[in-house]
């Protein structure tokens, strides 16, 4: 039993993860129907940058306290993050806006493999995983048989602070007005006066800045970084905006709990243990999308007059 | 003086296809002008090309003599030009309200409120339905918040295309007489109608459209008058 809980905690924790990546996925498609297959590398320069900002820009003083550590590697992590995603948008989408959706997609998966392979070549010792300091407070939440490390307690936290103030945004402000009616529809947009391009932006930039912050606290939690960590955590929170529904918010994040769940619970008690765990994920979104192809809070594909 | 719109030898194509060929009309300030004609004649392609959406092949879109045909939607909008589209287009998953604010999007003055409250006084059952999700609306209803939205960027030249497409007599009546109304408050109209009769009855200037080209052209009661006119699109022969 206390297993069980225990890893039901660590589900939610790496769900918490997930939905912060998975929220960059599911907007963009929203907006431009493209599946950024780069965004998982996004989320790994972010970590990266984090990491960077660490090494050499803070000094010893700051590096020893992690109250000042933590936000300025925030802030290095998610300004790395979004100045890539920038010219990723400006430089590979943008030309291919009315090309064929085929063309914008293996752009994305080139993108990513250039990414991983940019981070091996230039970041010093990347070749191999490299340290991440815990900067958090160490030790852990005890709740009586779970024990939850605080840099996870942060993760759940976090993710959800941030999903319910970005659902906020969209549903309140003018420029997420602008963001609903492109999504809805992009030429009607237009005529209330709407500029594509920077309703497209800001939408990278809200995905790359949520996947910067989970660059650092998945990079807090673990204490160690790598180059394939971008696509393996990508492939989870991916699944996870399919799995509630892609271009919903509600649903990225809830799908995300439900992958970071699957996974835990999967590796802890199905036949192939941890090395499995993938395998329960994809069942699971198969499953749903078999009997509900737009995801559990996705709107069913429309057709225009 | 430049008239408010002058669209000049206009041609629009999709690929290979010419969907408009050489059209040319004027829209002075303050007047009601119609182009009527049958489906496919070409009337909702010359309006998305006038607002932006489409790119003409050749041919020159004046607003008060400065061409605007090679400016994105967006900015045609900011410049004063609104375009209610055929089929009404409205946001179905956001309420009554989030489309008028929609309709305002560009403006940063502080009198959106009481644009909006017009368009509540003006049809009373969109202010009653204000938190209402606009996909649940009937036909007319839609076409008074697609009507109201449009007015709210305050255009100088307001742009509506079969406005009274599906809807009852008695709405379609109801629709008139707001766009008459409009025209008594000075907003210039650009009407696309299949609707010649009611059309033609209620405009200055009105330029038949056959296959990508104007055909007739000549003040509105003149067109109701004409026998070409009532033949082809009145119904008789």
């Amino acid at each position: 039993m206390s297993i069980l809980l225990q890893q039901l905690a660590n589900g939610v924790v790496q769900g918490g993860l997930i939905a912060l990546i998975a929220l960059g996925y599911t907007m963009v498609y929203g907006i431009i129907q493209l599946i950024n297959f780069a965004h998982g590398e996004i989320f790994m320069v972010g970590a990266y940058g984090s990491l960077a900002t660490y090494t050499w820009l803070l000094p010893q003083g700051i590096k020893d306290s992690w109250v000042l550590s933590l936000p300025l590697m925030l802030l290095g992590g998610v300004v790395v993050a979004v100045v890539i995603a920038l010219i990723m948008e400006r430089f590979a989408y943008r030309p291919l806006r009315n090309a064929p959706r085929l063309a914008p997609l293996i752009t994305a998966l080139g993108i990513s493999v250039a990414l991983q392979e940019a981070v091996r070549t230039f970041y010093p010792d990347a070749t191999s995983a490299l340290r991440f300091p815990r900067v958090f407070a160490e030790g852990n939440l005890a709740l009586g048989p779970i024990s939850v490390p605080w840099s996870g307690v942060l993760i759940i936290v976090v993710s959800i602070v941030l999903s319910v103030l970005l659902q906020v945004y969209i549903n309140r402000s003018r420029m997420g007005r602008a963001m609903r009616a492109t999504a809805q529809d992009p030429d009607t947009a237009k005529l209330m006066g709407v500029n594509p391009d920077r309703v497209i932006v800001l939408t990278f930039v809200l995905g790359a800045a949520l996947a910067g912050v989970a660059g650092l606290l998945y990079g807090s939690y673990i204490t160690n970084v790598n180059i394939d960590m971008g696509f393996q955590t990508g492939i989870f929170a991916f699944t996870a905006a399919v799995l509630g529904g892609v271009g919903s918010i509600r649903g990225a994040v809830i799908g995300a709990f439900i992958i970071g769940l699957v996974k835990t619970i999967g590796g802890q008690y199905m036949p192939g243990g941890t090395q499995y765990d993938y395998v329960w994920i994809f069942v699971v979104l198969i499953l749903v999308l078999v009997f509900r192809p737009q995801g559990l809070f996705g709107e069913p594909e429309r057709v225009r007059a | 003086m430049s008239p408010l719109l002058e669209v000049r030898n206009l041609s629009v194509a999709y690929g290979a296809i010419e969907a408009v060929r050489d059209i040319s009309f004027t829209v002075e300030a303050g007047q009601i002008v119609s182009l009527i004609g049958s489906n496919g004649a070409g009337k909702t392609t010359t309006l998305r090309t006038i607002s932006g959406l489409l790119r003409p092949a050749s041919g020159e879109i004046l607003l008060e003599g400065e061409p605007i045909h090679a400016q994105p939607a967006h900015a045609i909008l900011g410049a004063g030009v609104a375009h209610s589209p055929e089929g009404r287009r409205l946001f179905p998953r956001m309420t009554v309200e989030e489309n008028l604010q929609l309709g305002a999007y560009v403006r940063k003055d502080d009198g959106v409120e009481k644009d909006m409250q017009r368009v509540y006084d003006l049809f009373p059952v969109l202010g009653e339905r204000r938190h209402n999700k606009a996909g649940l609306f009937s036909g007319g209803e839609q076409q008074m918040l697609a009507m109201g939205r449009a007015m709210m960027s305050k255009p100088r030249l307001l742009m509506l295309d079969e406005p009274s497409m599906g809807l009852s007599p008695i709405m379609t009546q109801l629709i008139f007489d707001t766009i008459k109304e409009l025209k008594e408050q000075g907003t210039t109209i650009l009407l696309v109608e299949q609707n010649a009769l009611a059309a033609l009855a209620l405009s200055d200037q009105a330029y038949v459209i056959d296959l990508g080209r104007t055909t007739l052209q000549g003040p509105g009661h003149e067109l109701l008058a004409d026998q070409r006119v009532r033949d082809a699109y009145l119904g008789e022969s």
